[in-house]
């Protein structure tokens, strides 16, 4: 009896350990505890300035279920072999972990478009970035008013 | 993790540009919250969805904790030809789905 109880949690902890480690995949958006939007920002776009405005960001304006807000993002490429979209990146800036998804298109993708649903802890600014293959950023930003904030993020 | 479902068209040309859509049931627990005993409830999200056509990517995502419970994605793909989509999905416990859909080419 009194031995199982440290074996359980052993196990526990190794589990928690192990989820660590995946998480540490070279995944740009995934970020170090208390690490702000701003360092995600950056670590994306480097020293390039984006281009604003140019990535349609599809969001509610306000979102009654901070846990379950739907969105579209699109840029409009011909994703052709030599022209196209190679990443969109999606930023939640005041969730308590601003990186949302990462998405990889290519050439096969026809289209440069996601759509997903996010989790918003409050009202704030998503940024959206897109990553084209000629080395530019584009980078759109939109408000939604949260009534019901989702946890976590 | 569980079940996976998948929309494809239900026929497609060569040259379409074809939307699919796929949602899998999933906690997404965020590693944010806590339990009646005020413990932490660890982490446990599907992190990562990739989908290759013929052994080739088509489209791949790094998912967050930001993103919903049961995650849902659409995107679209340009029909090369007939062929197979293999869709994979990944959790932190290293939990792999993974379907297999055949493209109905007229």
């Amino acid at each position: 009896m009194k031995s199982s109880k440290p074996d359980r949690r052993k196990f526990t902890l190794g589990v928690t350990a192990s989820a660590a480690l995946v998480g540490l995949a070279p995944a740009l958006l995934a970020q170090d505890a208390g690490e702000g939007w701003e360092q995600v920002v950056k670590r994306v776009l480097g020293d390039a300035k984006p281009i604003e405005g140019k990535v349609l960001v599809d969001l509610p304006e306000i979102a009654e279920n901070g846990n379950t807000v739907p969105f579209t993002v699109s840029v409009d490429s011909p994703m052709s072999e030599t022209d196209n979209v190679r990443t969109i990146y999606v930023i939640a800036t005041a969730n308590p972990q601003p990186g949302v998804a990462t998405f990889h298109f290519s050439p096969l993708s026809g289209k440069a478009m996601v759509a997903s649903r996010m989790r918003l802890a409050r009202t704030q600014d998503v940024l959206v970035i897109a990553a084209l293959s000629d080395g530019r950023f584009l980078m759109s930003k939109r408000n939604v008013k949260v009534t019901i904030g989702g946890c976590g993020g | 993790m569980a079940k996976a479902r998948i929309k494809l068209p239900e026929s497609t040309k060569i040259g379409d540009v074809i939307e699919i859509k796929t949602l899998i049931s999933h906690v997404m627990e965020t590693g944010q919250r806590k339990d009646a005993d005020g413990k932490p409830i660890p982490r446990s999200i599907i992190n990562s969805f990739k989908v290759t056509f013929g052994g080739e990517q088509v489209f791949a995502a790094e998912l967050h904790p930001g993103i919903s419970a049961n995650p849902y994605l659409s995107f679209f793909m340009k029909v090369p030809g007939p062929g197979e989509l293999e869709f994979t999905w990944v959790d932190d416990a290293g939990v792999r789905v993974v379907e297999k859909m055949k493209l109905n080419v007229v």
